[in-house]
């Protein structure tokens, strides 16, 4: 069976590169419709309407088309009956004789105020989607999608699945597909190698920027289409009703490689959607630090200054002097004490009720014995004690 | 064209003062003459039409098929961005200025245009800044690959061919600019008394607005394009975000040229309708002041739509709606243009030469591009619709069957003017119903590809919109192939003055003081201001 269709799809190719306009009118369009299939959640073969859309909004949008389409029919058949009309009866060559009115004031003033009644109720009926689609307030899930030249990353921001971060890129087996004119699959150039997993029936809110040139993030089935701007956000919002796969692509030039961004969103149920979270957060913590490493002092140190300055430095100060109310680390009695212990201790559990904070669970364990390291040979203090996480490790126990 | 081939002396056998004309190709470079000027625009204009029109072939030929067959997407970026930008600014600009320095002094009873050296430099500034244009396929990086619309910041990732180009599109401004100054001083000083601004021709009406369009929006362009300019060389940072520019801003600046320049584009094209429309059906325009007081609307609205181009960039809910709101005001007047243009042919007595068909052929397809306009102009639906191929679909209908149909209406129907030959009513109905079925088959097809999705600007494709894209690339090398025929089967015998000897008003209905002179048009008309009947459309002494 599968032989068949192989032979079927490389005979279809094959008809594809010989088709000329005589072959065409033979039938050559169902030739070519056999070598692909439509794309549950992407494009549909010949398709002449929407994506079927899986998201209130996008059914709106639908809805709102089919409205315009049969209000524009309603007219075309009027304005276009009456010039046909009029060129069947209204022509010499049957006899007619000119008429020699050329103006109506009563005609005129119809024809400007009925168009801009229906105007009107168009206007109408779109201000109620328009203010739905802008509003992206009390997400269950916001993540931000940043456009690369060609890629899109995704961060988890808030909600479940908080801090999974990856990037999503196509699959390079489809580029060298169309590099060498060879196309092939239903879902070409929608492949990618990391989709965007979403849970059903939530409200994501996508939060847009880009990292070079401006790009769109495009979703047909959700009706979500927002640029992608470096230097600036932007958000947008969906909530799906279905699970499933769907497919989008980059809809911004952004140079070259512009048909070779793709969008993937794979929306699985609230408990698929979990387990996936608990996927991604255990790969995550496979590719944390190891808190049995021994590491040697000048690799801690430098590790060290890192986490500092990210963390420590907004309030001890990158030179460790502190300020107002902040204690100075540089020469401070607890960090030159020789006992690890009373130093590691304020920094798991945190001092004052908080205005020196804990810092048990927000920094690992290499990290919190990095950053003490790092201010125990730092500025003044040279006390060459190197903490490993292992100590760290030891004291959170206690 | 009529003076292309005869000499000139011929026709102004008294010609006292301008007997010492230049001949030869001292004629054409140092023309003063705004018949000889409006030869050298349309003959300009014709030939950057067949250029974008091979690079709009070189498109279609790589969409006949999914994959990559013929160029590399680079290539491709530059094709789609130079067909846009040469025929935007090379071809329908300089056409229109064309058939406005050949009718506009002979439909107002005027001796010439007002400057009429500036007329000469508007036109010789466009050579050198198309062989910039043209040439910039040559440069080191290839031509600007950004989108007609040279967003930023992609623009500022563009080789030196960028640069080329924004310096050719400064100088076509400058054309233009020099070109409107010249039409709105001719219009307003130098009519035939009798010819009061309410009698004027319908073209000319819709010039005069078109001119001042052109001088409000062409500096804005040119002040978008020299701060990317500055961006990409002197370090500042108007547009680019990595130094804290707005790259919204420059669509801002650049849509608020771009909008009214819609109507720079289709404007004119109104007006050689309203003027082929009544000829053809043998009764006066229906609404004349109307027509004026919508064109007038229509002029003034272009100016407050322009970011319905950018309802995914992410504005306010209340600036989305306002643009939305303000942009469907714009169908108010343009339908009153349609039902003007429907209410003179009501009751008349039609004939359909080739000028009458290409009118109707205008109405009827502009007409569908208007209506594509109205469902893009919902911002709900268009969040669907940008950027992809439905978009495409609307502009072209409303640029190649409004504008180029309109264009070609004023080609038949002045033709016989200019040459003093009439063309083929044969030939023009093959180039006509060619042209009409070939931009059909090319351009419907595309709303299909863009409601299923597919966006613009994309060198390769899913397989699913395989089919329509052939079809739509069959229909370009069609529609390609008709202007050729145009040009072998039509314009070149014309200019050879081949074909039936055209009388001094071809058109049995035909009204205006372009068909009170004879046929071709004598090399000077109206030396001395015509006396005119109370309409102001003949001359009585």
């Amino acid at each position: 069976m599968t032989t068949l269709k192989t032979i079927r799809r490389s005979g279809a190719l094959a008809t594809r590169g010989l088709l000329t306009l005589g072959a065409l009118a033979a039938g050559g369009l169902a030739t070519a419709a056999d070598a692909v299939n439509d794309l549950k959640g992407g494009p549909a073969v010949r398709g002449i309407d929407f994506q079927p859309p899986v998201t209130d909004i996008a059914t709106q949008q639908r809805d709102l088309h089919y409205g315009m389409l049969i209000v524009c029919t309603i007219i075309f058949v009027v304005v276009f009956g009456f010039m046909f009309y009029s060129i069947v009866k209204h022509r010499k060559s049957v006899g007619h004789q000119a008429a020699h009115f050329h103006e109506s004031v009563g005609v005129e003033i119809a024809w400007t105020v009925v168009p801009f009644i229906i105007v009107i109720c168009m206007g109408a009926a779109a201000t109620r989607t328009v203010v739905a689609m802008k509003d992206t307030t009390n997400p269950d899930l916001t993540i931000k999608a940043t456009g690369y030249q060609w890629k899109w990353g995704y961060d988890y921001i808030k909600g479940e699945g908080e801090g999974i971060a990856f990037v999503s890129t196509l699959d390079t087996a489809q580029r060298e597909l169309s590099e060498e004119g060879k196309p092939a699959g239903d879902d070409y150039l929608l492949k990618v190698d990391n989709p965007l997993v979403v849970p059903v029936d939530r409200k994501v809110r996508i939060i847009t920027t880009a990292n070079d040139v401006i790009h769109a993030w495009m979703v047909p089935a959700f009706g979500v289409k927002q640029d992608a701007i470096p230097g600036f956000v932007r958000d947008t919002w969906f909530r799906a009703t279905q699970t499933g796969d769907f497919y989008g692509q980059c809809a911004e030039l952004c140079g070259k490689e512009h048909a070779f961004m793709p969008i993937h969103v794979v929306v699985k149920s609230q408990a698929d959607y979990t387990a996936w979270v608990a996927d991604q957060k255990k790969a995550l913590a496979a590719k944390a630090d190891d808190p049995k490493k021994v590491w040697d002092k000048d690799a801690l140190i430098a590790r060290g200054e890192k986490v500092y300055v990210a963390n420590c430095a907004v309030c001890h100060k990158p030179d460790g002097k502190g300020a107002g109310p902040v204690k100075a680390l540089d020469g401070s009695p607890v960090v030159n004490d020789p006992d690890k212990d009373a130093q590691i201790l304020t920094v798991l559990h945190g001092r004052l009720n908080g205005a020196m904070p804990a810092w048990q669970g927000k920094l690992s364990e290499t990290e919190i014995a990095a950053a003490i390291t790092y201010t125990k040979n730092s500025w003044g203090n040279h006390t060459g004690v190197l903490v490993q996480p292992a100590d760290v490790v030891a004291a959170e126990a206690k | 064209m009529s003076a292309v081939l005869p000499h000139p002396i011929d026709h102004d056998h008294d010609d006292h003062a301008h007997g010492h004309h230049p001949t030869g190709w001292r004629r054409w470079l140092f023309a003063t003459n705004h018949k000889d000027i409006g030869t050298l625009y349309l003959l300009f204009s014709f030939t950057m039409f067949l250029i974008g029109g091979v690079l709009a072939l070189c498109i279609r030929l790589e969409l006949f098929q999914p994959g990559l067959q013929f160029f590399n997407p680079e290539l491709f970026n530059q094709f789609t961005t130079m067909h846009g930008l040469i025929m935007v600014f090379g071809a329908i600009m300089p056409a229109f200025v064309g058939f406005a320095n050949w009718m506009i002094p002979m439909q107002i009873g005027a001796a010439d245009m007002a400057f009429a050296r500036m007329n000469n430099l508007s036109f010789w500034l466009l050579i050198p800044a198309a062989l910039m244009l043209v040439g910039s396929f040559f440069m080191p990086g290839g031509a600007p690959a950004a989108g007609w619309t040279l967003y930023a910041p992609l623009t500022l990732q563009m080789g030196p061919a960028m640069d080329g180009g924004i310096f050719a599109m400064h100088i076509m401004g400058a054309s233009s600019i020099m070109g409107s100054i010249n039409i709105i001083v001719t219009i307003l000083n130098m009519r035939a008394p009798g010819m009061t601004l309410m009698k004027m021709p319908m073209f000319t009406w819709t010039w005069l607005i078109t001119a001042y369009l052109l001088i409000a929006v062409m500096p804005v362009l040119a002040g978008a394009i020299t701060m990317t300019l500055t961006d990409r060389h002197f370090h500042t940072s108007f547009f680019n975000p990595a130094g804290g520019g707005d790259p919204v801003m420059y669509q801002h600046v650049f849509w608020f040229f771009g909008h009214p320049e819609v109507y720079i584009m289709i404007l004119p094209a109104f007006g050689i309708v309203s003027q082929v429309v009544p000829a053809f059906a043998r009764k006066k325009l229906f609404g004349y002041t109307s027509m004026v007081y919508a064109t007038s609307s229509i002029a003034i609205l272009s100016f407050i739509v322009w970011a319905h181009h950018m309802y995914t960039t992410g504005m306010p809910v209340t600036g989305q709606l306002f643009f939305m709101y303000a942009t469907m005001l714009i169908s108010v007047p343009t339908g009153v243009k349609v039902f003007n243009w429907l209410a003179t042919m009501w009751r008349g007595s039609m004939t359909f030469e080739t000028p009458m068909l290409w009118a109707v052929g205008f109405i009827f397809v502009f007409t569908m591009g208007g209506f594509t306009g109205l469902i893009c102009s919902m911002a709900p639906i268009d969040i669907q619709l940008q950027d992809t191929y439905y978009v495409v679909a609307h502009f072209h209908y409303v640029l190649v069957a409004g504008s180029l149909f309109g264009m070609f209406a004023g080609y038949y129907y002045w033709s016989p003017k200019w040459t003093g030959v009439m063309y083929s009513e044969t030939r023009g109905k093959i180039h006509f119903w060619a042209s009409l079925v070939f931009f059909n088959v090319t351009f419907f097809p595309m709303h299909f590809l863009g409601l299923a999705g597919m966006p613009r600007r994309y060198a390769d494709y899913p397989m699913q919109f395989a089919d329509f894209n052939m079809i739509a690339s069959i229909g370009a090398f069609g529609f390609g192939l008709s202007q050729v025929y145009f040009l072998f089967f039509v314009v070149f015998p014309a200019m050879r003055g081949k074909g039936e000897k055209a009388p001094q008003r071809p058109w049995e209905g035909a009204e205006g003081l372009e068909w009170e002179v004879p046929s071709p048009a004598p090399w000077h008309t109206y030396e001395t201001p015509p006396k005119l009947d109370k309409t102001a459309t003949k001359v009585i002494g």
